[in-house]
């Protein structure tokens, strides 16, 4: 079992700096998980770390590929609303 | 970022060795002689000295452990100006060559301060790294760092160490009702928190670093954002109380949010202040402290004065190719940097004396009312930059107390793109519309189609002060305006036209 990041991620450097396993790393064209080493923080921390401080909405997958921080949950912003600038986006 | 100290007692009446005796361009007269020595020539702490020497921030701290709602971690513009913005993450090591090739080809360049685009003390090992290195190899740059204040009570040790005497923290509320409008969650302790509960322990933490910070004669100033309808009554409280803990200066930021920028505040259409709302907070906490009125909200990875951003010749390949012998580049900044604080104090020397005599004058006619001026310059305190070429201006008010800095405002607060952004009808128009308020525009020249413009909006340009001090040109103006009897105090006749 192993989370892993797409391309919603901004390189922020923030889940790198937290994980207790040293999963997580640098790369291009954004952060990635390596799944071996990933435990989900499972026995180390009440809430995995990496989710817990991505600032990004859907940016940090479970195993299953549902985002840990779904649409809406960071920053406040009303789902429709997001729904509807995403739409209007070319 | 920002900095403090308890320091108020120390204050000294130096008669009118300022040119802003008694007004906000004198705000660090308060401060003790060895305080002041520290800030003379820090473009961000000292109006005066923003005019004569430079900053450079370099973005190496791209994470942050707190999300506030004026900020988008997606951002990344050239063309913007504004905080949080950064295009290119430098690690420590380029960082550091960054700085020293701006430090040899700017020499003007005193302070480099680390502001972002996340939070400094979240990258504890980039940032520190970036000033363990500095320190040594360029002891001539002050260095500073700002911060949203969660991890500061933690580093307190170690930027002492480091001999960072400036720090900046971000404090927009000391209500955690308030502050659960403003932070939607912090990460601490290996949890995401959210609500009143993360807005108290982010405001308990920022006070905790606060008064850490000042019980060691750091110098602490304290950046808030002014949030109409959320914190803006309340940044009076805040202003109070960051400085009986010692915060040397208070600097109200207007909030900047669009809905382009994808930030919570923007796509919830929240409203910025208007320049005469910022105006009048800025003035309301001015009777508690020092008040900073020049700041230009720069970029993460800003470089050069004030105002204007020098970073794109200082990208990662150009500074490759650069060959730099910082020993010599020491030398020669030492020399400018002389000049430039020989420059700065003789100004200081003459603007009070001008501005003397025609408060002499103005005394005899109590009756003239105050007057706001805008002016355009390119540096210098010179009035010096052709009305067209101007992308802000310094507001000034003269008043029969003399002249005092008052803000600045840009023609255009997001975009340096000229191409992409409009013709130069709507150049035009948002500069007439960023003088709102102002009576005259003073700059080195203008064109004739913008004067006509000017005036039709009820703005006098005047460029007869080219290459003047700006305070001697201001008061030179008013002096003019009182003498042709145009300032007679208009509250008698606004109150005859309420009456009839």
């Amino acid at each position: 079992m192993a989370f892993s990041i797409n391309q919603h991620c901004v390189n922020c450097f923030a889940c790198e700096s937290v994980c207790p396993n040293q999963a997580i790393h640098e790369a291009k064209p954004h952060f990635i998980i390596e799944a071996k080493l990933c435990t989900e923080c499972n026995g180390e921390y009440d809430e995995p770390q990496c989710a817990s401080i991505c600032p990004i909405e859907g940016a940090i997958l479970d195993a299953s590929g549902e985002p840990l921080n779904p649409l809406g949950s960071l920053t406040g912003i009303p789902v429709e609303r997001l729904r509807q600038l995403a739409e209007a986006r070319p | 970022m920002s900095n403090a100290t308890v320091l108020e007692g120390a204050a000294k009446p130096s008669g009118c060795s300022s040119s802003g005796c008694g007004s906000s361009a004198d705000h660090l007269s308060h401060l003790s002689d060895d305080i002041r020595q520290k800030v003379q020539n820090h473009p961000c702490y000292s109006e005066q000295a923003h005019h004569y020497f430079a900053r450079m921030h370099v973005a190496v701290a791209p994470a942050c452990n707190i999300q506030c709602n004026y900020c988008n971690r997606k951002y990344d513009c050239a063309n913007e100006s504004r905080p949080g913005v950064v295009s290119e993450l430098l690690t420590p090591e380029q960082a550091v060559k960054k700085t020293l090739a701006v430090a040899a080809a700017i020499p003007q360049m005193t302070v480099l301060g680390i502001a972002g685009p996340g939070d400094p003390l979240a990258n504890p090992e980039r940032t520190f790294a970036t000033f363990r290195e500095l320190s040594e190899k360029a002891p001539d740059i002050k260095l500073c760092v700002s911060t949203n204040g969660l991890n500061l009570p933690d580093c307190v040790e170690e930027l002492t160490r480091h001999n960072i005497d400036h720090v900046t923290i971000t404090i927009n509320c000391v209500d955690p009702d308030i502050g659960a409008k403003i932070y939607p969650w912090i990460f601490w302790n290996n949890r995401r928190i959210r609500g009143r509960k993360a807005a108290q322990i982010l405001i308990d933490q920022q006070q905790k670093g606060l008064e850490m910070l000042t019980a060691r004669g750091v110098l602490v100033k304290v950046n808030s954002v002014m949030i109409p309808g959320v914190n803006d009554e309340h940044l009076k409280e805040v202003s109070k109380i960051v400085k009986a803990k010692g915060a040397f200066l208070h600097n109200v930021m207007p909030l900047i949010a669009e809905e382009e920028h994808g930030t919570y505040y923007g796509i919830m259409h929240q409203r910025s202040p208007s320049a005469e709302e910022l105006q009048s907070l800025q003035d309301a906490c001015a009777g508690d402290m020092a008040m900073m009125r020049h700041c230009r909200q720069c970029r993460a990875d800003a470089v050069g004065l004030l105002g204007e951003d020098r970073g794109a010749e200082f990208t990662l390949d150009k500074i490759e190719q650069m060959d730099i012998d910082y020993g010599a580049a020491m030398t020669q900044r030492a020399k400018v940097q002389e000049e430039l604080t020989q420059q700065l104090n003789a100004s200081r020397k003459s603007t009070p004396q001008t501005a003397f005599v025609s408060l002499d004058s103005l005394r005899r006619k109590p009756t003239a009312r105050p007057v706001l001026m805008a002016v355009a310059t390119a540096g210098g305190n010179l009035v010096n930059q052709h009305f067209g070429h101007a992308k802000e201006f310094l507001v000034y008010e003269a008043s029969s107390q003399g002249v005092r800095f008052i803000g600045h405002r840009k023609t255009d607060l997001y975009c340096t793109g000229a191409n992409e952004c409009g013709d130069r009808d709507t150049t035009l128009t948002r500069s007439i519309e960023a003088l709102t308020g102002c009576e005259v525009v003073l700059c080195s020249k203008i064109g004739f189609e913008p004067w006509e413009q000017l005036e039709a909006a009820g703005v006098m340009p005047n460029s007869e002060h080219a290459m003047e001090p700006i305070e001697e040109a201001v008061a030179a103006v008013y002096a003019e305006l009182v003498a042709a009897g145009k300032l007679v105090d208009n509250t008698v006749g606004s109150d005859a036209k309420a009456i009839a």
